[in-house]
């Protein structure tokens, strides 16, 4: 096996010191061939009808001046726990290699052990800003499985929560952006527009974070009782503050200095690196699931799609504060059309019985009881099933071998995906803009590393 | 169903794919071939790689001519101009599974083939760095696998205490 | 200015009692956040569930101005050096609080790759349950710590459970004696 490019941890020549767990880091430049430095610096050179000199690359710098940062697992960045390793040369950044897995979960394996039923719970912990997404694009794929249709208002509730957990996970965005560059008083106020949704969410599911609402089949419970008055306080303020974070990071001339040209990507960049999402969407492509290959009732409510131009931190940033006003006008929408109806398909075979009828009935008792206990049987095949997280697109594969649980699990993350840009967009930039670089990727790192 | 691409290699079983426009199964030789065909085609992005094991599964549903082995390597792509879907499985091979890397053609599935192999131990030929990204560099066995136990530990539960 | 006007102007007490109170009066917490457990923990320290009264709203990004751990989130086998050597690097006294079941005991996640609870690794104070625990659990169980600072019940375990001889070059780990910690009055 000597002709694969399987580097062993022994064989790794780092410039670092050993760490705690083993050699990592960069080979030397002297030891990499300019081919070889060519693709290590970055993909973009392999994108096809790009015209880039593979002898542009600065490889005349001594070893001597560059230094090898570790920006470790534990650090301020409010992003979870990625590990970068920084090669500087003074305060630029050169190359950087992003060590995962520290929040590895193996989620597709317990997946593999739970029932149909439970794996919503554990799907719904991957992306933890937007378990909505999560548990949506697991129960869609789920339900194309099974092949049973979903009633209209369970429909139409799917896609009220899935707007308000947009809503919330650009909250959270905006906040901890305006942390990482230094605004600290948008994280206050990110998390305090935040708790008018997850109070709407703990009353309708029962849950603030983590909510196992949506279920293959419908959603698992109906939504409460005033639920229009609450919405509609959401909407109303939230779409208020969004200007007003317009007056507090938009037009500041520090923050727009700090993200406007900063880390710019091109389309062909992004798509080449299978990025996806507000970062895509940066670059001028504009492709959202939503409009493009419409799942839910997304088909039949009014709502633009943002697209930047340039690419860069700014452009992103816009992006979301934008989809944050654009999904409020789809929440808005959802009020009006709600239409009346079942909450869950009706078929007994996926859904459980109401808990009064297990009383009553002897069929219901047994339902309940082989549902809980071992699920539902779902025929042999295979599927893949997108939805639009607020990350980009988030994919469900699934294999089922006839049984009561999935035979393989996995879901397309896109933070993992989109986590490939980050040495493309953090080169040649300060180290200060590569905790923006982060920041605006917006990785989540229980999806990244599942 | 949507026909291949004009310069796919000849002779690739193609089949109905649930919620993809098309499902491909080319040999391990037609593998590179096919996926570059789809991409001078019009499918821009590399959506999905991933990697499964079908050591303990009862029976798949494959196309005439297709020779199942235990690895599969699942290729989804999809097309931005067209807004299509294809998926591609090829059959990776029983214990030393190796294929062909899509690295030259989607830079974007770096990551994904380095979690299929830490994840499973297929092997990607021309891949640049082919090490491991979720589990610790020195954990040795590949814990997707069926035959890699889930890894419980039995829970000991303390005397409740008793009504008060 | 003679005495006897500074007559009511005194306070007195033991030192003990001013060093647990500006001990547990402003406990800074060390950033560990790791899952969804930490987002938890952020809204606790935002506006709605404000830390500050407690005075831990400085989340210190250095292990050794910190005094307070809460590992929020689950720790994977990757990550468990890692939390060791953080929180050998905090300085004496340093408290522990497992936050989440996923820390407290691996939670959901009985498999290969979670530590089946974090008080393998380093000793734990105070657990507080929940998947996530809301931000009024965490309080509870900082408050909770603050009683066991405040009664001085904590370092007194700590002063048992420490071996009375260490030797140069061994190093035993703290062992963590259980203790039954009653509802703060």
């Amino acid at each position: 096996m000597s002709d694969l490019h399987v580097r062993s941890a022994e064989r790794l020549d780092p410039l670092t010191v050993e760490t705690s767990e083993g050699a990592q880091g960069l080979q030397r430049r002297d030891f990499t061939k300019k081919s070889e430095l060519g693709r290590e610096v970055g993909a973009v050179l392999r994108a096809h009808g790009l015209m880039l000199d593979p002898n542009d690359v600065d490889v005349e710098r001594q070893d001597d001046e560059t230094m090898i940062i570790n920006m470790g697992p534990a650090h301020p960045s409010t992003h979870g726990v990625l590990r970068l390793m920084l090669e500087l040369d003074g305060e630029f950044v050169l190359r950087t290699k992003p060590v995962i897995g520290y929040l590895h979960t193996g989620m597709e394996k317990t997946g593999e052990v739970l029932s149909y039923v439970q794996g919503g719970t554990n799907v719904t912990r991957m992306d933890y800003l937007s378990p909505i997404a999560n548990e949506l694009s697991y129960c869609m794929a789920v339900e194309k499985l099974l092949d049973i249709e979903v009633p209209e208002r369970a429909t139409w509730i799917r896609m009220l929560m899935a707007e308000l957990n947009r809503i919330s996970s650009h909250l959270v965005w905006m906040a901890t952006n305006g942390m990482d560059l230094g605004a600290t008083s948008m994280m206050i106020y990110g998390f305090r527009e935040r708790e008018l949704i997850l109070a709407f969410f703990e009353k309708t599911a029962g849950l603030r974070l983590n909510l196992n609402y949506v279920r293959p089949g419908g959603v698992a419970a109906d939504l409460p009782d005033g639920w229009e008055d609450d919405v509609e306080v959401i909407c109303d303020t939230i779409y208020e503050r969004t200007f007003e974070y317009d007056e507090l990071l938009t037009g500041q001339p520090i923050f727009r200095l700090r993200m406007e040209g900063v880390a710019p990507i091109t389309a062909e960049e992004a798509l080449a690196l299978g990025v996806t999402g507000p970062v895509l969407r940066s670059t001028g492509v504009p492709w959202d699931l939503r409009r493009t290959l419409p799942y839910l009732a997304y088909d039949q409510v009014d709502f633009d799609v943002i697209v930047g131009t340039y690419g860069d931190n700014f452009d992103r940033y816009a992006i979301r504060l934008n989809e944050i006003r654009e999904s409020v006008r789809i929440v808005r929408q959802c009020l009006e059309k709600m239409p009346r109806g079942d909450y869950r398909s009706q078929d007994p075979k996926v859904t459980p019985p109401p808990r009064a009828r297990i009383g009553e009935s002897m069929e219901a008792l047994i339902h309940h009881f082989k549902l809980f206990t071992e699920g539902f049987a779902v025929p042999t095949g295979e599927v893949y099933s997108a939805i639009e997280s607020p990350r980009g697109e988030l994919g469900c594969y699934l294999v089922s071998d006839g049984g009561p649980q999935p035979y393989r699990l996995h879901v397309r993350a896109p933070s993992f995906v989109n986590m490939q840009a980050v040495p493309l967009l953090m080169r040649g930039g300060m180290v200060s803009d590569a905790i923006t670089v982060i920041s605006t990727i917006d990785p989540i790192m229980g999806e990244v590393d599942r | 169903m949507i026909p291949l691409p004009p310069t796919a290699p000849p002779g690739v079983p193609t089949s109905e794919a649930l919620a993809s426009d098309l499902g491909c199964f080319p040999t391990l030789e037609q593998y590179l071939a096919l996926v570059a065909s789809f991409k001078e085609d019009g499918f821009e992005l590399c959506a999905d790689l991933c990697g499964v094991d079908y050591l303990e599964h009862p029976g798949r549903a494959l196309p005439e001519g297709v020779v199942a082995t235990r690895f599969e390597v699942v290729v989804n792509l999809l097309s931005l101009s067209k807004r299509q879907r294809v998926r591609i499985r090829v059959q990776a091979g029983n214990d030393e599974a190796r294929v062909n890397s899509l690295f030259d053609l989607y830079p974007g599935s770096e990551a994904m083939e380095r979690e299929a192999f830490d994840l499973f131990g297929i092997l990607f030929d021309g891949h640049p760095d082919l090490t491991r990204i979720l589990m610790p560099e020195d954990w040795e066995g590949h814990p997707l696998r069926k035959d890699y136990s889930v890894g419980r530990v039995p829970v000991q539960f303390k005397e409740a205490p008793g009504p008060r | 200015m003679a005495l006897e006007d500074l007559q009511h102007n005194f306070l007195t007490g033991q030192v003990e009692d001013l060093v647990r109170w500006a001990r547990r009066a402003s406990v800074w917490p060390a950033t560990f956040g790791l899952a969804c457990c930490a987002i938890e923990m952020m809204a606790a320290g935002a506006a709605d569930y404000d830390l500050a009264r407690f005075g831990m709203e400085v989340f210190r990004n250095s292990p050794r101005q910190a005094d307070l751990m809460i590992v929020a989130g689950r720790v994977s086998q990757k990550m468990a050096p890692v939390l060791r050597q953080v929180y050998d690097q905090m300085m004496e006294p340093k408290w522990v609080i497992s936050m989440g079941v996923c820390a407290s005991s691996g939670g959901m996640f009985n498999n290969y790759a979670i530590v089946q609870g974090v008080d393998q690794i380093v000793p734990v104070d105070v657990y507080a349950p929940g998947c996530p625990p809301s931000p009024e659990t965490l309080m509870h169980a900082i408050l909770t710590l603050h009683e066991q600072i405040r009664t001085g019940e904590i370092l007194q375990r700590r002063r048992e459970a420490r071996p009375t001889h260490i030797e140069q070059n061994s190093w035993t780990p703290e062992v963590p004696v259980t203790v039954r910690v009653g509802t703060p009055k």
